[in-house]
């Protein structure tokens, strides 16, 4: 039971991570690896929203989320426009050079002591009984609540809103998107912030549970697999990828050997990269296109 | 190969156009470099002499990613990996049975051959962004294998190894290390232009160019494609394999996917597609850390930062990355054309065809 609540929330820190990466592929089909660094950057600004507000802890939340939006929107604005019609090398580096340059100025900024943010804001990490003798903290839970809020939310949105439509469109046929006016500057800007925002809360959440700290970034860079394996461009493949790839890791930790655990996500990829490379959900023509 | 640079200069056999060193211009200037190259480490001093080792080293790996990356258009994401399992294979040989180095650098360079296929075998079936992460994944599992090793035979701090010896005669002196690593550069970059003008680096072009046309042609897309990967990561082994003798120590710590990223801006700082580039670019990125050192301590900042120099370092070699990308895709080889242009025609002015 235990296990199936471990895995429960690995796959909801994973699925909230991967659907950052899923948003800007599907949109603009480039692959951000600087979403690690910007989760950090994420649990940054709540770190320094919270002493900002001290005492209104819900305003300090709202705030850096609020921020977490604009970083991304920024992002676009400032480098990725510029890479757009480069080749996918091109944009690809330009992410991790961004993030080096992230990683760089945060440890300026902020130093390289481990932070607590939850405690900043004056909340505590409380544990639950679930049933059946499995435990889970308050941060896992609303990981899991939130992760279930944010996907419900961007399929309706995706679905029913007049700018999911033009953000389907866009990754769908960005020329003729274009030629029926939309406006692809925007849409990608809108993407970024809304992927930003998303690692921004799964990073506010690891942050809350483990402290923030330099290893977030490879969590950052764990998830990516799920994503992979899910097929880049599907939402609902995240979530399933992300299960599988949770679930592959809570198992293997559990029954073969705990050192495990960094390398576990890179074999799901690699043997899903040789079965079906465009993934579960992806769609197929992918490959050719890139 | 190129185009002919000076004027007055026409090719009127076809030895002259695989040529590499074409003009007596051209063979003057080869000579004095190699000549200055000779002189340097008599001249230089211990840093100076530590950085030289350094780029000629690095330009080794720089040069094998080119020709997978640049030449072959093969993305990889996995080159510290790569000289990760060379410098491991030393390190393990050496710590197991005692090998000398003219074992373990054979070895390094199987090894890496052999790993070399198993990066490749994706390429014939992915392309672009996909390979890029097949290599990302294959780097993660020869570093849990490296550090499973470390582990398990209680080497947790890293392996140690002796300097190469012959007979009586050990390698230790900086000086002896640069001739050594020169040799070493020297061979590779001339085995590599060789490669590029025969008969696989022509092919690996056309496959960079378009793959359904280089089939046409009659070259068979997956064994040029096999071929550049095995290629670049013996290479790339072997120069693990030095790596690890010159620095006398083997830990995964030093093997990070920084490091890939630093190769990965070697050769997209110096530019991508020249062979030159590969060294330019080595150069640049193995100075930059020094240089921003240097000058923050100009700046009377050294002492300020002195705990958070390595965040400055990142943050700076981003930024420049960055630029780079952002402003001369072409890389320092891109500029160092430009000049070259600029004093050919003087005192016209030339604008370049394309932007």
């Amino acid at each position: 039971m235990q296990l199936a609540v471990n895995i429960t929330v690995l796959a909801s820190i994973y699925a909230l991570i991967c659907c950052g990466y899923v948003l800007i592929y599907r949109v603009s089909r480039v692959l951000s690896l600087a979403h690690g660094e910007l989760m950090m950057l994420g649990a940054y600004g709540l770190y320094a929203t919270a002493s900002l507000f001290s005492g209104h802890p819900l305003l300090a939340v709202a705030a850096a989320a609020g921020l977490a939006l604009a970083v991304g929107a920024a992002v676009y604005a400032a480098l990725m426009w510029r890479m757009t019609g480069e080749s996918v090398l091109a944009a690809v580096l330009a992410t991790i050079a961004l993030g080096i340059l992230l990683r760089g100025l945060m440890v300026l900024f902020f130093g390289t002591q481990t932070q607590y943010p939850l405690r900043d804001l004056g909340w505590t990490n409380a544990s639950f009984d679930v049933g059946g003798g499995a435990r889970i903290s308050a941060v896992g839970a609303a990981l899991v609540l939130g992760t279930a809020l944010v996907y419900g939310s961007l399929f309706a949105f995706l679905r029913g809103t007049r700018w999911g439509l033009r953000m389907r469109a866009a990754g769908q046929n960005p020329l003729l998107a274009a030629q029926r006016g939309v406006r692809l500057h925007g849409i990608y800007a809108l993407a970024w912030a809304l992927a930003t925002f998303t690692g921004g809360m799964a990073g506010m959440l690891l942050a809350s549970d483990a402290g923030l700290e330099g290893t977030l970034v490879t969590i950052g860079l764990k998830a990516f697999p799920a994503a992979l394996v899910g097929g880049l461009d599907s939402l609902l493949g995240a979530l399933v990828g992300s299960l599988i790839v949770a679930g592959a890791e809570v198992l293997l930790i559990y029954y073969v050997d705990p050192l495990l655990s960094d390398v576990v996500p890179f074999v799901v990829l690699l043997a899903m990269l040789v079965l079906r490379p465009w993934g579960l959900f992806g769609s197929r023509e992918e490959l050719d296109r890139v | 190969m190129s185009l002919p640079r000076a004027s007055g200069y026409f090719r009127t056999r076809y030895a002259q156009d695989t040529a590499l060193l074409e003009t007596r211009t051209q063979k003057a200037a080869a000579l004095a470099f190699a000549a200055a190259l000779a002189a340097y480490p008599f001249v230089a001093g211990p840093l100076a002499l530590d950085l030289a080792n350094q780029v000629l080293l690095g330009s080794i790996g720089a040069v094998a990613l080119m020709l997978l990356t640049g030449y072959a258009g093969q993305i990889s994401l996995g080159h510290a990996g790569l000289l990760a399992a060379g410098a491991f294979t030393g390190g393990i040989l050496f710590k197991e049975l005692g090998a000398p180095f003219w074992v373990t650098l054979p070895a390094a360079a199987l090894v890496g051959a052999g790993l070399g296929i198993a990066f490749g075998l994706p390429s014939l079936r992915l392309r672009g962004l996909y390979l890029a992460v097949s290599t990302l994944a294959l780097h993660f599992i020869v570093i849990h294998a490296g550090a499973e090793y470390e582990t398990r035979r209680g080497f947790s701090t890293g392996i140690v190894i002796d300097p190469p010896r012959i007979g009586d005669w050990v390698l230790r002196d900086a000086r002896a290390w640069y001739f050594v690593l020169l040799a070493f550069a020297v061979a590779n970059l001339l085995f590599s232009l060789n490669l590029l003008r025969a008969r696989t680096g022509r092919a690996w072009r056309a496959v960079h160019g378009r793959e359904a046309v280089a089939e046409a042609l009659g070259i068979s897309v997956r064994r040029a494609k096999l071929a550049a990967f095995v290629v670049s990561s013996a290479i790339t082994a072997v120069a693990g394999c030095l790596f690890a003798y010159y620095r006398g120590f083997v830990s995964v710590e030093a093997f990070s996917l920084y490091l890939t990223i630093q190769y990965v801006a070697m050769i997209i700082i110096g530019g991508m597609g020249s062979l030159l580039g590969a060294v330019l670019g080595t150069v640049f990125v193995t100075v930059f850390p020094y240089a921003i050192e240097a000058a923050m301590r100009l700046l009377g900042l050294a002492d300020r930062l002195a705990s958070v120099v390595f965040a400055v370092n990142y943050a700076a070699f981003g930024l420049v990355m960055i630029l780079f990308l952002v402003l001369e895709p072409q890389g320092l080889v891109g500029i160092w054309r430009r000049v070259q242009d600029w004093f050919l025609l003087w005192p016209f002015k030339q604008r370049p065809l394309s932007k």
